[in-house]
């Protein structure tokens, strides 16, 4: 066990494109960390840095205080699960995960032993003598975390390993992941684009977007305190709506209406100087069906009316959708976002918004209602830089 | 195509092969069909000269006394079989065979590693390793031979100014391995190429993840993965290798006991025209081949060509 540290750590292929650039992360011993970001933000290089399967151009790699940058992935003493298991097709379970044991040069008595401790805590113990081709996707999941655990590595290294699973068992193998490493208390870096392992899974998020580390901290952290549009817009589902709005006078005239900013939110703005055009944040969480807030709270926030165009129940809450005339929030941290998710080419009336109300909430669709949302909670954005005119370190 | 299916489904209740319904039994016959020429031609060009063959062998039959021609039964494969010549043949047909295809088959591996590996220029790397391949087998052999002549070859003067080295048994024999190995590496490595692909990259990653070095990667997990082509590979190339003509025919004619089973074949029946004979020895060659493949597919597991690759 050890802590990993990526000091100014580039990486430039060839061709000279960027793919990782000036990546500065220190992981604490028995840490879990995950690495986030949209595809092709430099989180899958970034492991294999670590890895030692990518050269590092620039910077240094330090695993428990020694330099690592020039060492065969062999002689880090780390190990790995791949998004496709890469398990080996012709050796059995015991097989696959003794191997690092054999090559290793461990004796026969200890990798029985060691391969049946694994095999009991990942509940193989019955499927030792078959081949990878005849498990399931879930077996074959927990063999290839098997073979990185036999021989007690310095640190795990996940590329992704639940997203071959479909949503129930990725469910279930969440929370074993977690379990596994708390019990095991290795440190541990986990690339993943599913913004609900980042926020259940690590101690510590990290943020990447296009090789640059955009903010680290813990997911709760992140949540509430987002240091860009990118980070607020990718953390969170569904994600945090945003509203062009212009700052005048201590107020803020917004698609939704003028609203009076908090003593919170006003100090925070003059202290980052915020320019007169400004992008709002609100999560859905937020906003709450007006007739369910009481007196005191309808006046700290701000009451608006709108057209439900759809309502999702999800039993113990509420999602409604509606439209809000007034333009659409733009910025580029926005544009990479939705490219991410695959909405850039989907013509958009206006800006949709997404509300999490009670269950209790009589609104229904297709009706007007009347919403509320907290104010205090709203962040505002710059759109030319993207950062966080709002963001408070505590 | 439902109301079909609707149609033929009280038929299957009271028979006992389900029936097809009208659209399935029209695609089948149209499959027929257009098989057939194909399936004919096949049977004309290689179906009835074998027949021909095995009829022939159980004949006896030389055109010099064609009078004297009967039936004799499995006579010709005693009289084959218990003779030292085609046992001598059938050695040295056996040990060129090993011999090439094993040293085939490690320079292919070597040079499939690298046209695999190969960044710049793959497509030159990959044409100019398969030209000996192009080169049709008897010119290759023709340069070869010149090659060895004494006096005038550039390799007889390399071996030294007194030898022919095709006139001694050990050294022809090399000469002959030597321009078969020349020959088909390169579709050795081709073959062995595609095996290569089938590694996934995450695979070695993995390996070297869990300590293995580079050789270790290539044996303990490249060559397993890759052994369905690997065996294919060796099949293809025992088969052919068993059946080794011009390479011999050009370079030494067959003399100094370098013959081989095909030599011997051509000796008795274009040669010698007793056909009966000749055409024993081309059953024995066909039959050893069957056998060698059988070997291959059903004790070694390999994948026949063209069959399901997911069983293996």
């Amino acid at each position: 066990m050890a802590e990993i540290v990526l000091d100014k750590v580039t990486k430039r292929y060839a061709d000279g494109a960027l793919a990782v650039s000036d990546v500065n992360i220190e992981i604490a011993d028995g840490e879990f960390v995950i690495l986030v970001g949209p595809s092709g933000c430099g989180k899958s290089t970034t492991l294999n840095m670590i890895a030692g399967l990518e050269d590092i151009t620039g910077g240094e790699l330090r695993i428990g205080g020694v330099r690592m940058n020039e060492k065969a992935p062999k002689d880090r003493d780390i190990a790995m699960v791949f998004q496709s298991y890469a398990l080996y097709p012709h050796m059995t379970v015991r097989e696959n995960m003794a191997f690092p044991l054999r090559l290793a040069k461990v004796d026969n008595a200890t990798v029985t032993r060691k391969v049946e401790e694994a095999a009991a805590i990942l509940d193989l113990k019955a499927h030792l003598d078959r081949k990878p081709a005849n498990l399931s996707g879930g077996q074959r999941q927990r063999v290839a975390m098997g073979r990185a655990i036999v021989r007690s590595p310095k640190a795990f290294l996940m590329d992704e390993p639940l997203s071959n699973l479909d949503a129930k068992l990725r469910g279930q193998m969440r929370t074993s992941v977690s379990r596994l490493q708390k019990q095991l208390g290795t440190t541990t870096v986990y690339v993943t684009h599913d913004q609900t392992e980042a926020m259940t899974l690590g101690d510590r998020v990290v943020v990447l977007r296009g090789g640059l580390v955009q903010q680290i901290g813990a997911p709760q952290f992140l949540y509430d305190h987002p240091a860009n549009l990118f980070v607020a817009g990718f953390i969170g589902a569904p994600a945090m709506n945003f509203l062009p709005a212009t700052l005048e006078n201590g107020s803020l005239s917004t698609p939704l209406g003028t609203v009076a900013l908090t003593d919170r939110v006003r100090r925070a703005a003059e202290a980052a100087d915020a320019p007169r055009e400004v992008i709002m944040g609100v999560r859905p969480e937020h906003f709450e069906d007006a007739s369910l807030v009481d007196a005191a709270a309808l006046d700290r926030g701000a009451s608006f009316d709108a057209q439900v165009e759809v309502l999702e129940s999800m039993g113990a809450e509420k999602f409604a959708y509606f439209s809000v005339e007034g333009g659409e929030a733009h910025a580029s941290d926005l544009a990479d976002l939705a490219a991410d998710a695959g909405s850039a080419g989907v013509p958009d009336t206006g800006s949709q918004v997404v509300t999490r109300l009670s269950a209790a909430s009589a609104v229904a669709e297709g009706q007007p209602a009347k919403f509320w949302f907290d104010t205090d909670k709203v962040q505002l954005f710059d759109p030319a830089s993207g950062a966080n005119l709002t963001y408070s370190a505590d | 195509m439902s109301q079909t299916t609707e149609a033929a489904r009280p038929a299957t209740t009271h028979r006992a092969k389900p029936v097809l319904s009208e659209g399935k039994r029209a695609e089948r016959r149209l499959g027929l069909l257009l098989c057939a020429p194909a399936a004919i031609v096949m049977l004309a060009v290689t179906g009835w000269p074998i027949i021909y063959s095995v009829w022939l062998s159980l004949q006896r039959y030389d055109l010099r006394f064609p009078d004297k021609q009967e039936f004799v039964g499995l006579a010709n494969y005693g009289t084959v079989l218990s003779n030292g010549y085609w046992w001598t043949a059938f050695g040295t047909t056996a040990l060129i065979t090993v011999v090439s295809v094993a040293i085939e088959l490690v320079l292919g591996m070597a040079l499939a590693l690298i046209m695999h590996r190969t960044l710049v220029g793959r497509g030159l790397v990959r044409t100019v390793s398969l030209i000996p391949y192009g080169i049709v087998t008897v010119v290759a052999a023709f340069s070869w031979k010149f090659a060895w002549t004494p006096d005038t070859g550039y390799l007889a003067k390399l071996v030294g100014p007194d030898t022919a080295v095709l006139t001694e048994k050990l050294p022809a024999l090399s000469a002959i391995i030597l321009a078969e190995v020349w020959k088909t590496t390169p579709f050795m490595a081709l073959l062995l190429m595609a095996g290569l692909a089938l590694v996934p990259d995450d695979l070695l990653k993995a390996a070297s993840m869990d300590g293995a070095g580079p050789w270790q990667r290539f044996t303990k997990v490249m060559l397993p993965v890759m052994k369905p082509a690997i065996l294919v590979a060796l099949l293809f190339r025992t088969l052919d290798a068993f059946r080794i003509f011009d390479n011999i025919f050009i370079l030494t004619g067959g003399s100094q006991g370098t013959g081989s089973v095909s030599m011997q074949t051509y000796d008795n029946l274009i040669r010698g025209l007793n056909l009966g004979i000749g055409s024993t020895m081309s059953v024995l060659i066909f039959i050893a081949v069957a056998i060698v493949a059988f070997v291959f597919i059903k004790v070694f597991g390999t994948a026949a060509p063209g069959s399901d690759p997911g069983r293996r």
